[in-house]
């Protein structure tokens, strides 16, 4: 269990955590969500030790390790540039942690080989990081770091270098990797929809606090104010109300409660279907439609339809 | 047109400021045969200056690799305070003509100087101080450009697996730093065998004792034994190409890897 307690951190005048809290309970992957500079990573650097908060204290299973340093805390940390060794082998990286424990080279030897079938690098272990595409440094980042069998991982824009495909795959993988280690995992994110994936809970942060830390499901259904509303999924906002675009409703013929739009734009992206609306009183809407609902309903652009919000949500200050 | 015209200029200069006088102090030391030549470095005294600069560089380059690793470490990874002005005060010797550093030396540790009467002047410690102060710069100028390419992220990383700082430094910075210390070292070398002025002034120039090989060359021409003054320069030139040569070998390598 990870608990960190009213932590603040600042760098010269500006303020990167304020009086932070959270808990990320053992066995658990949680992911920190937030825009650049809403203090998220800082927050994990916090964790490692990495940064010294000007307040507050870092607990690891009960222990309070505020003043330890980082290389005393247990910790596996993956950054998102990888870090790798560039001087060592694919092999000497993984090993790292534990040479430098002086552990038997029997026991080095057949834990990196395990390690090297674990992120699927077997064949490249006498490669050098230059010559590994991203995807494969980030893996053996991920080796390196779990070598030393960390009580928590510590994983910074992990794919944030990678490209999307790659970056998909390894997000499963993560996953994967998870629910047979059940380490305790931090994953820093900027992109909602890996926190979404990934987690079991996502702590939303902005501007140096906490927004709201809620398993992705509630994030979503129930988020607490606009900010995680518009942050962890796409949103109109008409007057006070947050509609998401999918809670929409089209018909190509009015009812009392329609008002009437005309069709902007279509966007086609395979299995859905985004419509980029303008009501008649000038605001601007966009629906989200399964590609049978578009197809009913013939769209095409300047087409007038009549819309009606499902669902919407609105926040009392 | 242009090109050649650019390239003969270039040569021609290079020729006529560089290769014609250094040719020239080669083609006067083995003027008369080999043996003359090779008496005036074997001299007792030729002997002795070759001693004390090769001394002197050994007590120098040392102490500035070692200060110029720390230096380099406190100005781009520890940002100690007030090491900024250190940053910029390494440069001076660089900027400061060397027989002004000699002069401080001179105020310092000569008679009524704050630390004066140690034996400092006019004796080897006195032409190490000088030395190292003219030297001072190469290790730190040439370990603080790589040091803040590699950034502090594998640093980070060795120390998040549990590596100490000492570990740290030697299994991760040191073999990136490595050629730029090397580098560094053989500048820092060229410089403490060749330098003059500063080392003029602490000196004292008492010949067999305080004279450093670019010292015995300076005096012997001036007391008219133009033979060994050359065949001096000679010495000091074949060690300057060997300085080169070393440079060339370790200059493409950091670039690798």
């Amino acid at each position: 269990m990870i608990e960190a307690r009213g932590i603040t951190k600042r760098f010269g005048d500006f303020v990167a955590l304020h009086d932070v809290s959270v808990e990320v309970p053992t066995g658990s992957l949680t992911a920190l969500l937030g825009p650049s500079g809403s203090g998220k990573s800082t927050l994990l650097r916090v964790i490692a030790g990495l940064e010294r908060p000007d307040a507050g204290t870092v607990l690891l299973d009960g222990d309070d390790v505020t003043a330890r340093p980082p290389q005393k805390r247990g910790v596996g940390f993956v950054f998102q540039h990888y870090a790798a060794f560039k001087h060592m082998t694919v092999r000497d990286n993984i090993a790292f942690g534990l040479e430098v424990r002086r552990r038997p080279r029997a026991e080095i030897n057949k834990r990196v080989d395990e390690l090297l079938e674990l992120v699927q690098l077997k064949g490249l272990a006498k490669r050098y990081p230059a010559q590994l595409s991203g995807g494969q440094r980030q893996r053996m980042g991920l080796a390196r770091a779990l070598a030393v069998d960390p009580k928590v991982l510590l994983l910074d824009e992990p794919f944030g270098a990678l490209d999307a495909r790659v970056r998909k795959e390894l997000r499963a993988w993560l996953r994967r990797l998870h629910d047979e280690t059940h380490t305790t995992t931090v994953i820093v994110t900027h992109d909602q929809e890996e926190a979404m994936e990934v987690a079991d809970r996502v702590v939303v942060m902005n501007a140096g606090h906490i927004e709201q830390a809620a398993p992705p499901r509630e994030l979503y259904d129930a988020p607490a104010n606009e900010f995680v509303m518009s942050f962890v999924g796409p949103v109109n906002r008409l007057g006070d109300a947050f509609i998401r675009p999918h809670d929409v409703e089209l018909s190509l013929e009015p009812n009392g409660a329609t008002q009437e739009a005309m069709v902007e734009r279509l966007v086609h992206l395979g299995f859905e279907v985004r419509v980029e609306l303008v009501r008649d009183d000038g605001e601007e809407l966009s629906v989200q439609l399964t590609r049978e609902q578009a197809e009913a309903l013939e769209l095409v652009n300047g087409q007038i339809v009549y819309v009606r919000p499902t669902r919407q949500t609105i926040f009392t200050p | 047109m242009g090109r050649y015209a650019l390239r003969i200029g270039a040569l021609g200069y290079l020729a006529v400021l560089l290769l014609a006088p250094v040719g020239l102090v080669f083609y006067r030391a083995f003027e008369h045969g080999f043996w003359p030549a090779w008496h005036g470095v074997t001299s007792p005294d030729a002997v002795h200056a070759l001693k004390l600069t090769l001394v002197v560089a050994a007590i120098a380059v040392p102490g500035n690799m070692i200060f110029g690793i720390l230096c380099a470490l406190a100005i781009v990874r520890y940002r100690v305070r007030g090491f900024g002005l250190v940053n910029a005060l390494v440069d001076l010797p660089l900027a400061l003509s060397p027989v002004v550093a000699g002069l401080s030396l001179l105020l310092l540790y000569g008679r009524g100087g704050w630390l004066g009467g140690h034996g400092v002047l006019f004796a080897t410690p006195g032409i190490a101080l000088a030395t190292i102060f003219v030297s001072l710069p190469f290790v730190v100028r040439e370990v603080v450009p790589v040091l803040r390419e590699i950034g502090t992220e594998q640093e980070q990383a060795a120390s998040t697996l549990g590596a100490s700082g000492l570990q740290t430094f030697l299994r991760i910075t040191w073999p990136s730093i490595r050629w730029a210390v090397a580098y560094g070292v053989v500048l820092t070398m060229a410089r403490a065998v060749g330098e003059y002025g500063a080392v003029r002034v602490v000196s004292g120039r008492i010949v067999g004792q305080t004279e450093t090989m670019t010292l015995y060359v300076g005096d012997r021409y001036q007391d008219f034994q133009a033979q060994a003054a050359y065949a001096g320069s000679v010495l000091l030139a074949l060690i300057a190409i060997l300085t080169l040569l070393l440079m060339n070998r370790l200059r493409p390598k950091d670039e690798t890897r």
